[in-house]
């Protein structure tokens, strides 16, 4: 990752310096070695300071929808950001032309709740030494294998391929990976009794506070006013009320992505609360795949999308209604 | 100075719970929050920061304050009254104490909060000296001693007992109710274990963080700083800082139709949202860099201008842990003036 | 069909398209056939009018059942709409059978102008299923109840 960065440092440097980009979308640092900031750096001076290490776990392509407006922007994607990055070109939220995208490898972005989770407190510092992160606290320093605290994204990482780039560091690109396991935990879920999906999902909506990060980080959510902040539609809502709110917003929002969603796991990343909300949007991937036929969404753009499509034979709601169970 | 085993911590708050309602730090699928306690919950003396801050307890994210109901052509209002039940809030740590103190400068001021002032009055707040403050910790740049919180009874939770003392005469009443269980102990493990946090902190590496060149009086050389615009580029606009915040205390007041009935409710609102405060000419503040600006001068200047120079941050540490994108308050201090004073 | 009498009327909202399922309403009407008088319609100019939140909005506020009906697929009025509505329909009720909501409660059907009889069926055994299933509880806020 080091070498990555210098790599990446040097040519966002000289992208500017030649003229070729006049800005470049990338990660800051922070106060405590794990805390990256998205953020825009406009000379060359600047982008010598741009951080990528194992704690850019941002996905940067929504931002371009309000900072790739003119002149040309540089944008670091990673793999999983790159599917995303087709679908706001699908959606023309973006503009192709304006836009330069340098794909960057990466091996894996670390979750810091999951660090702290293992009782790791006082955090003052993090460096990756092969399969193990070392962290100092001010408690001592602790160690634990990278694998145990990557982001929920990362586990079930859908590959090393970038689907769109302009250019690649490093030069080599990675693979799509073939079982990613993404969907295990779905079927963990159908094959309980509906009583127990019930408690499950209301247990966990039942933390929602309403913050709409999810919905405010979500590359698919780019719609310029959301129902849910239009008092007049009836169903917005400040907070969360009373004991429907939060279920309605979520299915409503999981649905208004559902065929668009790239599943780069931002909703999950983003919870103040640890809502695991990947589970709702891998829910209708996977019942897409099954009624009409195996769907990325964002593999390469102008896809139609499934939700916005059809064929004369689809299967029938009762398929759903009348299934056993 | 009383103490309790550990081991019968349970005990105690069934004692507690039989005769009042108990909120205290509990864990729900992995997020650690304010709740009820019922009989058999484990609370765990490692948690130092619930999501949401203690607030909740005394400013609910959501409370309904009345009905309107038609029935032919009469028309009724039921006002919704105030608590009027004792109840005790257990594990509450010194910044959230002293967030209470800065939510009573806006809710107990003039015009004074019904709802807020009837659930200050009935509540028995236990706080809880901190163990094992964390990185994002800062309490000290706003003169907060982790090691010795306000509240009713102020407690110290060492291995073997949880040491309990009481700072007003509700928290005497509270020590009397469970006095079966409490014994009495010398405050020499109180004072190591108080010495200890306040070791920590000092090794924090926030804890040298100012608020140098901010508070009362500097309005005009912030607001048109050129920094917002950067700090502020990054923004999603989602209210997880306001809502996880045990100071923030801005609410909309809403209507729910609910066939003939209204329910009247206030719910917590976000500065950080395109439609706070908004009225019919419709440009309240139209950026984003403008309400990320709003968050923080209310906190560093503007309140402070209020109430006698006292900043409304208390250095909890919750909107620099749970930040989507990791922009936080102590950033916005350090690019405007404040320093780390190495 | 007769319905067992019982203290518990269910609520239910019946989406019907303008131009097949309203017009097979009226004939079951006019042709004199009995169906429940808790089905509520409300008219669609197409199946594809119905967004999700519509039916959750309906369970919000107490519906016991939702049902949509449209056009046959293929003979939709505006060509393609029902086609649409199909694909979200499979879609959000597959959702809400993995969020634990009976499925039951939820249904689609295709009724044409010419089946009258096929209404006043699907609205009955609808209904009876709705019976069955109870009050709605999972879905509704408790503010709207009385």
């Amino acid at each position: 990752m080091q070498e990555i960065e210098k790599t990446l440092r040097s040519r966002c440097a000289e992208l500017i310096e030649t003229g070729v980009c006049d800005r470049v979308l990338a990660w800051d640092g922070g106060e405590f070695f794990y805390d990256n900031t998205p953020a825009v750096f406009a000379s060359a001076e600047a982008a010598r300071n741009i951080r990528y290490d194992c704690f850019c776990g941002a996905n940067l392509s929504k931002y371009l929808i309000e900072k790739a407006t003119e002149g040309k922007t540089c944008v670091l994607l990673k793999p999983c950001d790159t599917y995303s990055f087709n679908q706001l070109l699908t959606e023309h939220r973006i503009n192709r032309d304006n836009i330069y995208v340098i794909g960057v490898g990466c091996d894996g972005m670390v979750d810091i709740d999951k660090v702290r989770a293992k009782g790791i407190k006082g955090i003052t510092n993090v460096q990756e030494s092969g399969e193990e992160l070392v962290i100092s606290t001010v408690y001592g320093e602790q160690r634990c294998a990278k694998a145990d605290c990557l982001l929920e994204k990362c586990v079930s990482c859908k590959g090393k391929k970038h689907f769109a780039y302009d250019e690649l560091i490093p030069e080599q690109d990675g693979q799509e990976s073939e079982k990613n396991g993404r969907f295990d935990m779905v079927e963990r879920l159908e094959a309980m009794s509906p009583q127990e999906r019930f408690a499950f999902w209301q247990e966990e909506l039942s933390k929602c506070i309403r913050c709409n990060a999810c919905r405010n980080a979500c590359p698919a959510c780019s719609c310029r006013k959301c129902i849910f902040d239009n008092p007049a539609s009836g169903v917005a809502a400040k907070a969360n009320s009373d004991t429907f709110e939060e279920k309605m917003f979520h299915i409503i929002r999981a649905f208004h992505v559902a065929g668009r969603c790239t599943d780069c796991g931002e909703c999950s990343r983003v919870c103040p609360q640890n809502i695991p909300l990947h589970l709702l949007n891998r829910k209708f991937i996977k019942e897409i795949n099954q009624f009409y036929g195996e769907y990325q969404a964002g593999e390469e753009p102008d896809q139609r999308g499934p939700l916005v499509n059809f064929t004369t034979d689809d299967a029938d709601p009762t398929a759903v209604s009348d299934k056993e169970g | 100075m009383k103490r309790l085993e550990t081991s019968r911590i349970n005990e105690f708050f069934d004692v507690i719970a039989a005769q009042q309602r108990l909120y205290m730090p509990l864990e729900n699928n992995g997020s650690v929050n304010f709740g009820v306690y019922s009989q058999g919950d484990k609370y765990d003396p490692s948690a130092l920061h619930t999501v949401k801050s203690a607030k909740d307890v005394f400013f609910p994210q959501c409370e309904a304050m009345a009905s309107f109901v038609t029935e032919g052509k009469k028309f009724s209002v039921t006002p919704v009254a105030p608590t009027d039940e004792n109840f005790v809030v257990f594990g509450v740590r010194a910044c959230d104490v002293r967030g209470f103190e800065l939510l009573d400068k806006v809710f107990l001021t003039d015009p004074v909060d019904n709802y807020y002032a009837a659930r200050r009055s009935h509540g028995t707040i236990v706080s809880l000296v901190c163990n094992n403050p964390e990185e994002t910790c800062f309490c000290s740049t706003f003169g907060i001693d982790a090691a010795a919180p306000a509240g009713d009874v102020i407690g110290v939770w060492t291995e073997d007992y949880l040491y309990l003392e009481a700072a007003t005469q509700k928290g005497e009443e509270l020590l009397a109710l469970t006095g079966s269980l409490l014994t009495d102990g010398g405050d020499e493990e109180v004072l190591r274990r108080k010495e200890q946090t306040r070791e920590i902190i000092k090794k924090l590496p926030l804890a040298s963080l100012t608020t140098e060149g901010w508070g009362a009086g500097t309005l005009d050389e912030k607001f048109n700083r050129p920094e917002w615009d950067e700090l502020s580029s990054a923004c999603i606009a989602c209210g997880t800082c306001t809502f996880v915040c045990p100071t923030c205390q801005c609410y909309d007041v809403r209507d729910y139709k609910a066939g003939d009935k209204v329910s009247r409710y206030r719910c917590w609102d976000s500065c950080m949202y395109s439609d706070f405060t908004m009225m019919a000419h419709g440009t309240n503040r139209p950026t984003q860099k403008q309400r990320f600006r709003q968050r923080f001068m209310h906190k560093l200047v503007y309140f402070p201008d209020n109430n006698d120079g006292e900043f409304s941050c208390v250095g909890c540490g919750r909107c620099v842990a749970k930040c989507p994108i990791s922009m936080n308050i102590v950033k916005v201090i350090k690019a405007m003036g404040g320093k780390n004073n190495e | 069909m007769q319905v067992e009498k019982s203290e518990f009327r269910p609520k239910i909202v019946a989406f019907c398209c303008n131009w097949c399922s309203y017009a097979g309403a009226d004939l079951a009407g006019s042709s004199r056939l009995a169906y429940p008088a808790d089905v509520k319609i409300i008219r669609v100019p197409c199946s594809c009018r119905v967004n999700p939140l519509f039916i959750l909005r309906a369970f919000e506020k107490g519906a016991d059942g939702v049902i949509l009906c449209g056009c046959h697929p293929g003979d939709c009025h505006y060509s393609t709409g029902n086609y649409y509505a199909r694909r979200r329909m499979t879609m959000l009720f597959s959702m809400l059978d993995y969020l634990g909501v009976e499925k039951g409660r939820t249904r689609v059907e295709w009724v044409s102008a010419a089946e009258g009889v096929k209404f006043s069926t699907v609205m009955n055994n609808f209904v009876s299923k709705i019976y069955e299933l109870g009050e709605n509880v999972k879905l509704g806020d408790l503010r709207c109840k009385k």
